[in-house]
């Protein structure tokens, strides 16, 4: 997303990037970002939300309208209301992900290697 | 406070992420904002692998189960005025539990809907783009800056969408 970002902008549309991942944001370039620290697949707030969904929407438009340079992030500070241990494991598939499942044994022994 | 990237991330994928050294391509393209809100039509992009499932297959999950460093880089055309109901996810890397209760969490209709409404957008485009975020390891995403999402930008703007919305999974 964050490379269809940049491409949709270099093509004359003006673009903001909702992630809860500001960090590639950051490292890719995006040209107007929101941050929120919500859980993977639920960018825009909780299912049947409608208010707090609105907020982080209006938020975004905000950044998109008084963003005043390429590059920019700005952070919001909806709360995200469960606690985090929780969230983590409710957002992550009932089974791994093919690419986890063959290649988290090999990226555990490589993090290992650099240690 | 910032926001913490790796808050809702298992450690090992945060130590693979923090281990990556990479630099942004300058410059980083921009196009401004010159039309008031109130008369912007907004285009919405999401990554969470949504697609209409009475009319649309859902994207290619047999090929990355049997091919798991391959993501389906293809896109689904989802008019904006489609019930939720109708809205399926095609996505192994999420629990889809919460988006399939509300779409609305990652393609946001029904709330471009009201403040297209409320007058506070000058309007929702009539269709909504969906794609699904996995595209491969390591990541290969030259289909959707060379091809896609130029021919993408295209439809969008023959909808008369100058500002656009993107929500990855």
């Amino acid at each position: 997303m964050p490379v269809l970002a940049r491409t949709l902008e270099a093509h004359g549309l003006a673009t903001v990037l909702v992630t809860n991942m500001p960090f590639w944001a950051e490292k890719i370039g995006v040209p107007r970002t929101l941050a929120v620290e919500f859980p993977f697949g639920h960018m825009l707030g909780q299912p049947g939300e409608a208010a707090m969904q609105r907020r982080v929407i209006l938020q975004a438009l905000d950044v998109l309208r008084t963003a005043e340079q390429p590059g920019t992030v700005v952070h919001s500070d909806e709360v995200w209301p469960v606690p985090a241990v929780e969230a983590m494991k409710a957002w992550q598939p009932g089974e791994p992900s093919p690419v986890i499942a063959v290649l988290g044994p090999q990226l555990r022994e490589m993090l290992r290697g650099r240690r | 406070m910032p926001v913490d990237s790796f808050k809702f991330l298992p450690r090992l994928i945060t130590a693979f992420y923090q281990s990556i050294a990479r630099e942004p391509e300058l410059p980083i393209p921009w196009t401004p904002v010159t039309r008031p809100q109130t008369e912007t039509i907004f285009g919405l992009i999401t990554s969470a692998g949504l697609y209409h499932a009475p009319s649309q297959p859902p994207f290619d999950l047999e090929r990355e189960k049997a091919e798991p460093t391959w993501g389906d880089p293809g896109f689904r055309a989802i008019p904006t005025d489609t019930p939720l109901a109708e809205i399926a996810a095609a996505h192994l890397h999420i629990n889809p539990t919460d988006l399939l209760t509300d779409i609305n969490i990652q393609l946001p209709l029904t709330r471009f809907q009201e403040l297209a409404e409320e007058g506070v957008i000058g309007g929702l485009a009539p269709t909504a783009y969906s794609f699904m975020g996995y595209q491969g390891f390591p990541p290969n995403a030259a289909a959707w800056q060379n091809e896609i999402g130029p021919q993408i930008a295209g439809l969008l703007k023959a909808e008369a969408v100058t500002a656009v919305l993107l929500t990855p999974a």
